[in-house]
């Protein structure tokens, strides 16, 4: 399949690049994606796979909105990609749990809710239950925990199969999707279009560059004249043998992947690019674990992994065009799985201005320079 | 359990131990593996995958974990890694195990 | 033992000849060893074999002495004890009936050998088909014997194998070998070295007389492996010798293609790793004593490049002795003095190397196997479906066991990343270069319960 000069290059072929590039290719466009060696970082490779609302923009109005959005679009989209792909990737929206140890966090959190909720009008619907309430809903909750918050919208995918079904569902659309070319210069060219050359050595044009290249977007962010720095962060998660009973319930920090495992994360660490697995964190989750569930004790832990959040200063998406450089794009996020939906379609239309896009000047990169002024 | 083991024991004068396979007695030489005590018995499979293929003890030195079967209520127990004893009560294991031990179904 | 000097992991000849060497200078060691009894794969039960079992042979009763070396009151061998986790510091943490703990020492030494290289072909999963190494175990360690057997592959291990179920009185009922009259030319050239290791030859070529008297059929230059169960439970094992079709029908299909370093411990615990092209693995990088990348961590025997049961003993004895030196129990000219013997022994030992490697290499049916073969046996991921990911762009280990969940079952890929490597290299054709699969830690499954109770700090994770 030979593509005569896609007119718009992907920079990262992740959850991300993916997404952008099937919206862009469902609007019609020629689209090339160009993904790095296969060591790099890759949140999209380690992540939980969560499609969640709870507590998600409760001091951003524009990002509280534009998760509901996305949660709402799952349904469709996880349809589309079945049709594109083949590829199931186990969407379940059947409401999840944020579990508490300590009655002063839950507390924390509720108000966060509050929060999150007047934001959304009548959109949102959360509950909180006491660890009783909790028991007598769930059975086999361990006594120490003191309560839960709920949200029936919140839910997950397979997200490993996600990422193979983007891929493929890129290819039936007729992108092309080059892995092993790392990107390691985009230049803006004086008659517009840039040019990138590759690690390879080989050079492409491009007519309008899309960088989505997660925490490999700074260095070259700055050259198409973007301000943003995304840095890494750890979150280190467990995955069990795989168990061939359900567990009850979905939480934000316990999950059970449809294949049968289940996992567990939710920890946050500033440790540059180190992405290893630590003991002590290890040891922590599995007290997680059995603190929440005792049932799990006996189950076993097969492997543990650290991957890399890509986080944006204040933690929201950036969706940013260059002022100096028309036809550059910066899109970053951390939450690449759950705004998959929206990157698949309403980001499109402002990559390619067709329609307006009321809130998207909410996530450009200028909230940081007017945060410094302040 | 109708295949026949694929080995010959030779006669050893050491102490015989008694457990139970799907609640049938099997005898074995004390100091032997489960693996080892169950291969002597029968050549037939010890586990099915998830997908219901027949598996039996592979590689008999912990790596390959094909010889995973529910010992005394503990479901993927490496055969291969626990020795034979008395009254031991072991099960075949049938697809994925569930989380309170034994077959989910 | 809280306070050691060093922590040997794994009891097989280069860990019992280090843990002796050490102890016997002074250092408190502390030993970690998987099996009930300490010996390794290569001397398995050979204290419990004293006496009985003679057929096992004279070169597997030697390894006696290494294990009796062992009783000195400056090392504690923990049998049982399964290591599943080695970081920075070097700390090690283990799990022994049930519980885990973690200790730390000066110097760590990974002694923890090999396994047989996975050999894939349609059929290899059936009851009944079994690593010729692992009926090997089956032999020392419970008196078993393969009854109506075929050993099928190439390597010495296929005539040791042979040569002790003959004596045993046990004959297999054929030798289905994969090596190849042009194979074995072409090792030719490396004869000259291998006459240093003379001795070993020779003990080959009398392991192949025995066959040969004892009157088993041998097939050369076999290919097309494939195995159906029989509705007894035989195996049917068909193949091609010469363009001609063949099968037997067995009770045991014994496969083998010689063994490779297990890299597993060793890729987790961060140390750089590199492919040996002569031996088709990878194996962990360190200098001539063992030491690696990582302060603190050594490597030494088949662990670290396969070299057999002689240049692991050697190898860990000149490992003990830099460990010595850096402690200050001696300087360099003496350490190098007392190396002097071990290391005519490695000499030896490896002579003979590059000529097993080139006359037994695994034929490329056993790298990149026919479509329809199981490549991961705990996930049940053919080889059609790794050709296929690959067909979807994905060049690395890390994109395929994500696109497939290949490796990511109980054994952690190490069953099928030896043939996911074989498979992107034939797919790939040389665009991309393949780096070693990364390993993570658990380095053997471990309980939620028993991994909680090691919390050293109590955090809430959410």
């Amino acid at each position: 399949m030979q593509h005569s000069d896609p007119e718009i290059t992907i920079v990262g072929g992740g959850l991300v690049g993916l997404s952008v590039a099937l919206g862009l290719l469902s609007a019609g466009r020629r689209v090339r994606v160009l993904d790095g060696a296969d060591g790099d970082a890759r949140a999209s490779q380690g992540n939980f796979g969560l499609i969640w609302g709870q507590g998600k923009g409760w001091n951003f109005a524009p990002y509280a909105n534009w998760t509901m959005d996305a949660l709402a679009a799952w349904p469709v989209f996880a349809r589309q990609l079945k049709e594109l792909s083949g590829i199931d990737v186990a969407l379940d929206q059947s409401g999840g749990y944020e579990f508490f140890t300590d009655s002063a966090e839950m507390a924390g959190f509720a108000a966060q809710l509050e929060q999150q909720a007047a934001h959304l009008n009548d959109r949102a619907s959360f509950e909180i239950l006491t660890g009783d309430d909790l028991r007598s809903q769930l059975g086999g909750i361990g006594p120490e925990v003191v309560g839960a918050s709920f949200s029936p919208r919140d839910g997950h995918v397979n997200p490993l199969r996600f990422l193979r079904a983007l891929r493929c569902s890129v290819h039936a659309l007729g992108g092309c999707v080059t892995m092993g070319a790392t990107v390691s210069t985009i230049t803006p060219q004086p008659d517009g279009g840039f040019l990138l050359t590759l690690a390879n050595g080989q050079s492409l044009g491009a007519e309008i560059v899309v960088l989505c290249a997660g925490l490999g977007s700074t260095a070259l962010a700055r050259g198409l004249g973007f301000e943003t720095q995304v840095r890494p962060q750890r979150g280190e998660l467990l995955i069990t043998e795989k168990l061939g009973d359900r567990l009850p319930f979905l939480s934000s920090t316990i999950r059970q992947v449809d294949e049968g495992g289940i996992q567990i994360g939710g920890t946050k660490a500033e440790t540059g690019m180190d992405d290893s697995e630590s003991l002590d964190v290890m040891a922590g989750l599995a007290r997680h674990a059995v603190t929440v569930f005792p049932a799990l004790e006996g189950v076993r832990v097969v492997r543990a992994w650290g991957a890399l959040r890509v986080m944006s200063p204040d933690g929201y998406p950036v969706y940013a065009k260059s002022a100096a450089h028309p036809g550059a794009f910066l899109v970053t996020c951390h939450s690449g799985v759950t705004l998959a939906p929206l990157h698949a379609s309403v980001l499109a239309e402002w990559i390619l201005n067709t329609s307006p896009t009321p809130d998207m000047e909410a996530f450009d990169e200028r909230r940081f320079a007017l945060s410094h002024a302040a | 359990m109708s295949v026949a083991s694929r080995f010959r024991t030779l006669p050893d004068t050491g102490d015989c131990v008694q457990f139970y396979l799907d609640d049938l007695p099997v005898t074995a030489p004390a100091g032997v593996t489960l693996a080892a005590a169950l291969l002597a018995h029968s050549g037939d499979w010890t586990r099915q995958t998830a997908q219901g293929a027949p598996r039996t003890a592979f590689c008999m030195m912990g790596i390959c974990f094909d010889c995973l079967v529910e010992v005394d209520g503990t479901p993927n127990t490496q055969a291969c890694m626990t020795p034979v004893r008395e009254g031991m009560v072991v099960r075949r294991q049938l697809g994925l195990r569930s989380l309170n031990g034994g077959e989910h179904d | 033992m809280t306070d050691v000097d060093l922590i040997v992991i794994g009891a097989g000849p280069a860990g019992m000849s280090a843990a002796a060497v050490a102890a016997r200078s002074g250092l408190r060691v502390l030993m970690l060893d998987e099996q009930p009894q300490a010996g390794g794969q290569i001397y398995r039960n050979v204290a419990q074999n004293q006496g009985r079992r003679s057929w096992l042979g004279t070169a597997y009763a030697q390894g006696a002495g290494l294990v009796e070396a062992l009783e000195h009151p400056n090392i504690e061998l923990l049998s049982g004890a399964t290591v599943w986790k080695v970081d920075k510091g070097p700390r090690v943490t283990w799990s022994r009936g049930g519980a885990s703990q973690t200790s730390s020492a000066a110097h760590v030494l990974l002694a923890t050998g090999a396994q047989e290289r996975p050999v894939p072909f349609p059929g290899w999963t059936l009851p009944g088909v079994m690593p010729a190494g692992a009926a090997q175990i089956l032999m020392k360690t419970a008196g078993m014997l393969p009854q109506n057997a075929v050993l099928a592959g190439s390597g010495p291990l296929l005539y040791l194998v042979a040569a002790q179920m003959i004596d045993a009185g046990c004959a297999p009922q054929a030798l289905v070998e994969t090596q190849t009259t042009r194979g074995l030319l072409g090792a030719m050239r490396h004869l000259p070295r291998a006459m240093f290791g003379a001795a070993t030859l020779l003990k080959g070529l009398g392991l192949i007389a025995k066959i040969r008297r004892a009157g088993v059929p041998r097939y050369t230059a076999a290919s097309d492996f494939r195995a159906t169960a029989e509705r007894n439970g035989d195996i049917r094992f068909s193949f091609r010798v010469a363009a001609e079709a063949r099968s037997l029908n067995c009770g045991l299909l014994l496969t083998h293609q010689g063994v490779v370093p297990g890299t597993h411990i060793t890729r987790a615990a961060g140390i750089a790793h590199s492919w040996n092209k002569d031996q088709g693995a990878y194996q962990p990088e360190c200098d001539r004593w063992g030491a690696t990348n990582q302060p603190g961590l050594h490597i030494a025997g088949d662990g670290a490049g396969i070299g057999g049961a002689e240049a692991a003993a050697a190898a860990g004895e000149l490992t003990a002795l830099n460990i010595l030196r850096q402690l200050g129990k001696c300087d360099a000219d003496a350490r190098d003095q007392r190396a002097a013997s071990p290391r005519a022994a490695l000499f030896r030992a490896r002579a003979i190397r590059p000529f097993l490697d080139a006359a037994y290499a695994p034929p490329a049916e056993f790298h990149a196997p026919a479509d329809d073969t199981i490549v991961c046996r705990c996930e049940e991921v053919s080889a059609g479906a790794v050709r296929q990911a690959i067909g979807e762009g994905p060049h690395g280990h890390r994109q395929i066991k994500t696109s497939l969940r290949c490796g990511m079952g109980p054994c952690q890929g190490r069953m099928c990343d030896a043939t996911l490597r074989g498979l992107l290299s034939a797919e790939a054709k040389g665009n991309h270069p393949i780096t070693p699969p990364r390993a993570r830690s658990p380095i053997k499954p471990i309980a939620l319960g028993e991994m909680a109770a090691l919390s050293l700090i109590k955090e809430d994770p959410a």
